[in-house]
Parts: structure tokens; C-alpha cells; sequence
């Protein structure tokens, strides 16, 4: 087993930048800031990686605009440009963050404690509440992509995995009667096992026949598609009875996850779940010996196996923990938003999971600011779509622009001329192919 | 070397997976469709107004079931021998007895199916639907391999197929010519392979990581173009016309094999072309050989004067040229317009038809065939009134795909240095 001499370039740091940093001692504390931040570390990258990305999706919306592409003069079309691109921004700030038009309207009102009663002061707050419900089960799958990501493994598979889970979530939602508390503690649950399934079996077909995860996990992903295709269509099955459309009938209410901020804004028990599912997650990896394993395996199987570790056991361990919490994405969107199962239900969550991820570096700390960011592009484009006619996938070319370039930090020091430094960034942590 | 011994070997399920496997199908050929089987299945073997025509043949179904399960149980034995040791089959051996077996299992189904059926079934229709539906799978997959030859893992086939159909589409629309069409489609694919090569190939960013999000790039980029130019002016920008069949002269007109083979349009025949040139360029030519160097051993090759990099970068962006064209064949060689999100996963199956045919050009394109086949087969199914959920018929691809890369196939090794990036020291 002889490793290729290049597989790590980044991992080392030049020869120019250990000088730079030992003659760093003499320095003010303004040069040393001002140093850091050219040399280019994890923060600096991503935060020029979004500058980039954004202003690359400001020139693609501009220049797609019927108003822009007509202006008569050259001046006109970069004013007009102008407008559109910051329009566009403004309009999906409005609907993810903060609307000032809403705080206007609540002071607008004759007394303040009626205003609140009649829904305005949620309406201040409607833009975060959002956010975060779109976040939900972006953290939850960008989670589930992000531990076997820590040992290893590539889990392009969170689509099926949200789908497992979403398909207990609703059958145990709709099926039981039982009192609230526990009926949504057991649909919860519900929705880890469906998706620890999926998750299991590709780990468990990796650890016994070596068949790569990653065609598993896609292969497993049209498998769930076309199942839960499959059972919306049965009636004797999960279709609603009578309905002639897929979808199963509503999950009863005592399922549904319990808002936290009152009827009028969505935000819901899930959000808590997904950031406590974060923190359990990094206690896993950072405080425990089986997540120190899942990290050794990670670094270097090999390695890993000769020091005792058991590599399969890790690897059907990790998949099964990564697709329990994908199924935790599904019951979150079953018992928090949606309240029924239909083809529409998983979305775009499998591919969205790894932007996540990736933009997060796979830490779970990253992977909920990551999971924030890209729900508040989700929560924001509606709105934008009918403020400013530009079309909701903006978001998408967003995203994986974001992520490319959060994984190129030698192309944003290129961009902007910063000084090679300390590795950083994607590519140092993971440069190996299938066989590895 | 003190490693232990790889443990996917002396595991039961990895030696006893193809004995059993094959055991399954036998007896679903047998209990499934031979006990619910009844009459006499039709299969016709020439397109309706042939010149040539060549005479239906009638099967008595139960019967066509419980032989091909007793021989598809027999095929199971010998294998089982094969594992214990009491015989010796070669490779190839192997390979034919599990085609043999989804071929037998094939005709168990369809004996089933048909069983009784006023309208006889067209075998033709069959074959000559599995190959155009496969194209853009069998283009996708041979990018694949040529990508992973040279050691870059290409998982943007999804997003090169994708924006070769858009930018056909526009292509054709606004000059009118298909030819120019196809070219600019072919362009497309490079294009995105130009992405992947400075990303992986100069940045090092991780291959598959980088092929994901540029799927991801491009479905959005195709999506948003699609409402915000095409679909206000789909007159002028999404209203291409497609290439019509054309049949080669007297090859065409041979029973079964002209109409199958030689009457469709042109990229099919592309699709040869390009088979061969990739199969003969990789094991027969000075580049071919250049090209698997630097796939195994970039150190290697680097030493002995072949540039690694640049060599790289022309191989990944001449493969988008393929999967470009393939792309190009769902707007211009079969629907027309482009809606989003239009190669609906293809690239990946393309992905997993070149892992199933063990990076080889020919084991890509057969493994690409038989996910076209199934396919085809759902849609040829759903017309009749067959008691199997299209859903479930549609998925069979998938779990066959996962039972043979794990089970039959077991560990497929690629090129050694596949994902590596190079860096010349």
C-alpha cells in the first residue's frame, strides 16, 4: 500500500509563510491583523467566497433582465443593472432577515398591545421565523452529510434518507391516535428509524462487498423516489382514501411539532431539534472514542485498521447516524410544516444537504451558520420572485457558486491577490478519489 | 505488508452473494410469473409495414417460465460449485451466466406479461426504443470513462448533459440549423468540463465534491435561464426542430437487425463512432497509453516526460465534447423544446453504467443498454394493462444496479491515481 506522493499538497504550509509568521513577534497588533486577514485563513476565504458569489449572481440577474437588455443607453443598462441586481438583494434580505415595512405598520397601529394582539408584531418577526423553518431541515441533512463526511464517506444519499423517514413520519402520524406529547415523540422517532434504514443499508452493503457509497446512495435514492411514487398510488397503501392524487391523508394534530412563537409565525420545535442534533453531533466527534474512531477512520483507514479500529463497524455506524438524522430532515418537514406526505415533500434537500455541508467544512458548528445562510436564501426567494420577477432558482446558482468557491481558496487568493498561508478550506481536508 | 486481508473477501455475503442471487431470480421466474401465467405470448419480430417481414412466434407462457427459472436454478448450481471450488469458470464464463440470467429473467416476464394479449409483442419496437432511450446514458458514461482513465473522477456528467440539451436547444432555435445545434451542445459539455479541470486540475479542489456542485450549478443556471429568457421568449429561443431518422442504405432493410440497428438518427450513429474511436484510442494508440499512465501513475509518467497536467486537462474537456452531444440528443434528437431539469438524473446513471462496466468503453456502453432497457421495458409494460405498478417496474434499474455492484460485481478497482489531483513537485 504505497500512498501517491501527491495526495496531500495543501496540507503542508510553504517555507515563506512559518518565516513570515516567526517574524510576526515584532509587529503591532494592527499589522498582525491586517497580515491575517491577507494571508488568507478559513474566515477570510469564506466571507470573499460569498462576496464573489453574490456579485457574480447580481451581474446574472442583471443582465438576464428584459428592462436592462433594452435600455438605450450604455449608461441606462449599468443604472438599470444596478437596480435589478440590488432590487434582487434587497428584496430576498425583506423576506429572510428583516422588513422595515413591517415595523412601520406596527407603529402605525393606535395602541401597541392590540397591534401585537391583531398579529403585528409576529409580522416584524414573520422573516426569521421563516428562515429558520427553512433551515430546519437543511441543518438536519447537511448534518447527516457532514459526519460520514468526517470519516470518509461521500453520503450523496440524504434525498432517500429524507424520504424514509418521511414516509414513517407520516404513517405513524396518520395511522396512531395518541396523546400529544407522546404522539409527536414517536413520530420523531419514527422518522430516525426510517432514515437510519437507508442509511444502514448502504453502510452495510460498503462494509460487507466494498461496493462504493457513493453509487449506492444514488441508486438508493431513485429506489426511495420511485417506492414512495409507489405507495402514494396505492390506495391500499398510504394514498389518501378517495383522493385520486398522491399524498397521504393530513398527520393528526397532536403530531404536529409545537410552535414556539405563537400561532402566527411557523417557527417550530424542529429548529431546536436541528441545533441540538448539531451539538450532539459535535460532542460525538470531539468528547467520545466512537467519534474519535469515525475521525481516524476519516484521516486514514488504514491507519486506522491497524490501530484496532473496527472500519466497517465505522462505517455502518456512521451511515446509520448520518441517514437517521436525513430522517429526522423528513419528519421535521412532515410534522412542522407540511402535515402530509406528497412527491413534492423531499424537494431539493439530497443536493442541498451537501452545499451545506461543504460550506459548513463539514463541522456541525459550520454546518448550522451554512444551514442558516442557504434557509434564508430559501425563505427570501419567494418573495423576491414576486417583488422583483427574478426567478427563485437564482438561489440555486447561489448556492453552488458559494460553495465553489468556498472550496477553491487558491482561486479566491488568486481573485484577490492574497498571500498563500496556512491550508485551509475544503480541498486540504479531502483530496482522494473512489479507491481511498 | 501487515495489513490484514481486505475483509470483503473472506466475508460470506461477498462469495455466496451470485450463487444466491441468481437462486432468487430462478425462483421469482418460476413462482411469480410461471404459476400466474396463462396462454400463449405472441412475439413479433419485424416493424409494422416492413418490407421484410419475419413470422410471429407463439410461446406457451407457463411453460416459457418454468424453463427459464429450471435453467436460470441450474445456472445458479454451477456457480455454487464454481464458489466451493469443485469447478473452475473463467472470467468471461462468468460474465455470460449473468447476462444469461436477466436475459432468461427478462423472458419469464415478458412470457408473463403478454401471456393471453391480443396484441402480439414487438421485440423491434423493444431493442430499437432501448438503444435511442440509452444515448445520452451510453455518451455520459463513455466521458466517464475517459475521465477516470486519465484520473479525474467526472461526477458533472449530470450538468454537462443538461447544458448541451439547453444550449442545443437555444442553438438550433435562433440559427435554425441542427448541425450547428449539435455543435454548440458538444461545446457546452466542454465547457463544464472546463470548470471541472481548473477547479480540480489546477485548484485541487476534490473531484466529486466539485462535480456535485457544479450539477448543482448548472440545473439552477438552466432553470433560472428557462423562466427568465425562455419561457418569455419561447418563440424565438425554445423552438427548435429535432433531427428525423435516417435509414442507412440496405444495412437498413435487414430482418431485426436493420431496424434495431441502422434506422434512427444521427446520434446513434454518432454514438458508434464514438465507441470506437475511445475504444481503439484508448488501448490502441500512443495517447491511449499515455492517457492510463497518467490515470495510474502520474509520478510515473511525469518522469518519464509525458505532461501530466496538460494532458489532463485535454482528455476531461475532449470527454465533455460527448456528453455534450449526448445532452443535445434530448432537445434536438428526440423532444424539441428544453424544460428544466431535463436529463432528470441520466448523468448519474451514466456514473454508474461506467462502475458497472468496470471502466471499460464497451462494459460502459452495455451497462448503459441495460438501464435503457429497463426502462424502455416500463414504458412498453405500462401500455398493456400489466398488473405491476409502473413505479415498481421503474425502480428494478436502480436495485438491480445496487444487487450487482454488490453482490456480482463486488469491488470494481479503478484507476489508481482517480481523484488524485497532481502536483508536480
Amino acid at each position: 500500500m504505497t500512498t501517491p506522493p501527491a495526495a496531500e499538497p495543501a496540507a503542508t504550509p510553504p517555507p515563506e509563510a512559518d518565516k513570515e509568521r516567526d517574524s510576526s513577534k515584532n509587529k503591532s497588533f494592527g499589522i498582525i491583523l491586517r497580515e491575517s486577514f491577507l494571508e488568507g485563513n478559513t474566515f477570510t476565504i469564506t466571507v470573499l467566497a460569498l462576496v464573489t458569489a453574490t456579485v457574480l449572481g447580481g451581474i446574472l440577474c442583471a443582465f438576464t433582465n428584459a428592462t436592462v437588455l433594452h435600455a438605450p443607453t450604455a449608461g441606462a443598462m449599468i443604472s438599470r443593472a444596478w437596480d435589478v441586481a440590488s432590487g434582487t438583494y434587497v428584496a430576498l434580505f425583506q423576506g429572510s432577515v428583516f422588513n422595515p415595512h413591517t415595523v412601520a405598520e406596527l407603529f402605525q397601529q393606535a395602541s401597541l398591545p392590540t397591534a401585537i394582539h391583531d398579529g403585528y408584531l409576529s409580522a416584524v418577526f414573520q422573516p426569521l421565523s421563516e428562515t429558520a423553518v427553512q433551515a430546519t431541515p437543511l441543518i438536519l441533512t447537511g448534518l447527516a452529510v457532514a459526519l460520514p463526511y468526517q470519516a470518509g464517506l461521500f453520503n450523496i444519499g440524504g434525498q432517500g434518507q429524507f424520504i424514509g423517514g418521511a414516509i414513517l413520519a407520516a404513517w405513524l402520524g396518520y395511522d396512531l391516535s395518541l396523546p400529544f406529547f407522546v404522539h409527536v415523540v414517536v413520530c420523531v422517532i419514527g422518522g430516525f428509524v426510517g432514515g437510519a434504514v437507508i442509511g444502514w443499508l448502504t453502510g452495510e452493503i460498503k462494509a460487507r462487498t466494498g461496493a462504493h457509497e457513493v453509487i449506492v446512495t444514488i441508486m438508493l435514492n431513485y429506489v426511495m423516489q420511485y417506492l414512495l411514487a409507489y405507495l402514494l398510488s396505492s390506495q391500499s397503501l398510504l394514498q389518501a382514501p378517495g383522493s385520486p392524487n398522491p399524498i397521504t391523508p393530513p398527520i393528526a394534530s397532536n403530531a404536529h411539532l409545537p410552535l414556539i412563537a405563537g400561532s402566527n409565525l411557523r417557527i417550530n420545535v424542529g429548529f431546536l431539534i436541528a441545533i441540538g442534533c448539531a451539538f450532539g453531533i459535535w460532542w460525538l466527534l470531539n468528547r467520545t472514542t466512537t467519534g474519535f474512531e469515525f475521525r481516524s477512520v476519516g484521516a486514514n483507514s488504514s491507519a486506522a485498521r491497524v490501530a484496532g479500529v473496527k472500519v466497517e463497524r465505522s462505517w455502518v455506524l456512521v451511515m446509520l447516524i448520518g441517514g437517521g438524522l436525513a430522517g429526522l430532515a423528513g419528519a421535521s418537514v412532515i410534522q412542522g410544516t407540511d402535515f402530509t406526505l406528497n412527491p413534492q415533500s423531499y424537494g431539493t434537500y439530497g443536493i442541498d444537504a451537501i452545499t451545506v455541508a461543504l460550506l459548513g467544512l463539514g463541522r456541525p458548528g459550520g454546518v448550522v451558520a451554512a444551514g442558516l445562510l442557504f434557509g434564508a436564501l430559501h425563505a427570501g426567494s419567494p418573495g423576491m420572485q414576486t417583488v422583483t420577477s427574478t426567478p427563485v432558482q437564482i438561489v440555486q446558482v447561489l448556492q453552488a457558486l458559494i460553495v465553489m468557491f468556498v472550496a477553491a481558496p487558491p482561486l479566491i487568493r488568486a481573485i484577490f491577490r492574497l498571500r498563500a498561508a496556512r491550508a485551509s478550506g475544503v480541498s486540504a481536508t479531502m483530496s482522494k478519489g473512489w479507491n481511498a | 505488508m501487515l495489513l490484514p486481508p481486505d475483509p470483503a473477501s473472506s466475508r460470506w455475503g461477498g462469495r455466496f452473494a451470485a450463487p444466491v442471487t441468481y437462486l432468487v431470480f430462478g425462483l421469482v421466474n418460476i413462482l411469480v410469473f410461471g404459476l400466474h401465467a396463462h396462454g400463449d405470448a405472441v412475439f413479433a419480430f419485424s416493424p409494422q409495414f416492413a418490407k421484410v417481414s419475419v413470422p410471429n412466434l407463439s410461446l406457451p407462457a407457463v411453460a416459457t417460465c418454468f424453463v427459464c427459472g429450471g435453467i436460470t436454478i441450474a445456472l445458479a448450481i454451477v456457480r455454487l460449485l464454481d464458489v466451493t471450488g469443485r469447478l473452475r469458470l473463467g472470467k468471461v464464463t462468468r460474465r455470460v451466466m449473468i447476462g444469461l440470467v436477466l436475459f432468461l429473467f427478462v423472458i419469464a416476464l415478458l412470457a408473463w406479461a403478454y401471456a393471453g394479449q391480443a396484441i402480439p409483442f414487438n421485440v423491434v419496437n423493444l431493442l430499437s426504443g432501448t438503444l435511442n432511450v440509452s444515448i445520452p446514458i451510453m455518451l455520459g458514461a463513455l466521458t466517464g470513462v475517459v475521465c477516470s482513465t486519465s484520473g479525474v473522477i467526472n461526477i458533472a456528467i449530470e450538468g454537462q448533459l443538461l447544458l448541451g440539451a439547453f444550449c442545443a436547444a437555444i442553438a438550433t432555435s435562433v440559427t435554425g440549423s441542427l448541425w450547428l445545434g449539435l455543435v454548440c451542445g458538444a461545446l457546452a459539455g466542454s465547457l463544464v468540463a472546463v470548470l471541472l479541470g481548473v477547479f480540480t486540475i489546477s485548484y485541487l479542489v476534490d473531484q466529486i465534491v466539485l462535480g456535485v456542485v457544479l450539477n448543482t450549478l448548472v440545473l439552477g443556471l438552466t432553470g433560472y435561464l428557462y423562466n427568465a429568457i425562455m419561457v418569455p421568449y419561447g418563440d424565438t429561443l425554445n423552438n427548435p426542430s429535432t433531427f428525423g431518422p435516417w435509414k442507412v442504405p440496405g444495412l437498413g432493410d435487414i430482418p431485426i437487425i436493420g431496424p434495431v440497428f441502422f434506422d434512427s438518427t444521427v446520434f446513434l450513429y454518432l454514438t458508434y463512432l464514438l465507441l470506437a474511436i475511445v475504444q481503439i484510442g484508448l488501448f490502441r494508440t500512443r495517447w491511449g497509453l499515455r492517457t492510463r499512465a497518467i490515470g495510474e501513475h502520474p509520478l510515473a509518467a511525469d518522469t518519464v516526460g509525458i505532461r501530466v497536467i496538460a494532458m489532463r486537462y485535454r482528455n476531461v474537456i475532449l470527454a465533455g465534447l460527448i456528453a455534450g452531444i449526448g445532452g443535445a440528443y434530448f432537445t434536438i434528437g428526440s423532444v424539441g423544446a428544453f424544460g428544466p431539469d431535463m436529463s432528470s438524473g441520466e448523468g448519474y446513471i451514466a456514473l454508474a453504467a461506467m462502475i458497472f462496466g468496470r471502466y471499460t468503453p464497451f462494459g460502459a456502453i452495455a451497462a448503459a443498454l441495460l438501464f435503457g432497457f429497463t426502462t424502455q421495458l416500463q414504458s412498453i409494460l405500462s401500455s398493456i394493462n400489466v398488473p405491476i405498478q409502473s413505479n415498481l417496474l421503474l425502480l428494478t434499474p436502480y436495485v438491480v444496479t445496487i444487487i450487482v455492484v454488490a453482490g456480482l460485481v463486488g469491488k470494481v478497482r479503478g484507476p489508481r491515481a482517480e481523484g488524485v489531483p497532481f502536483v508536480k513537485s
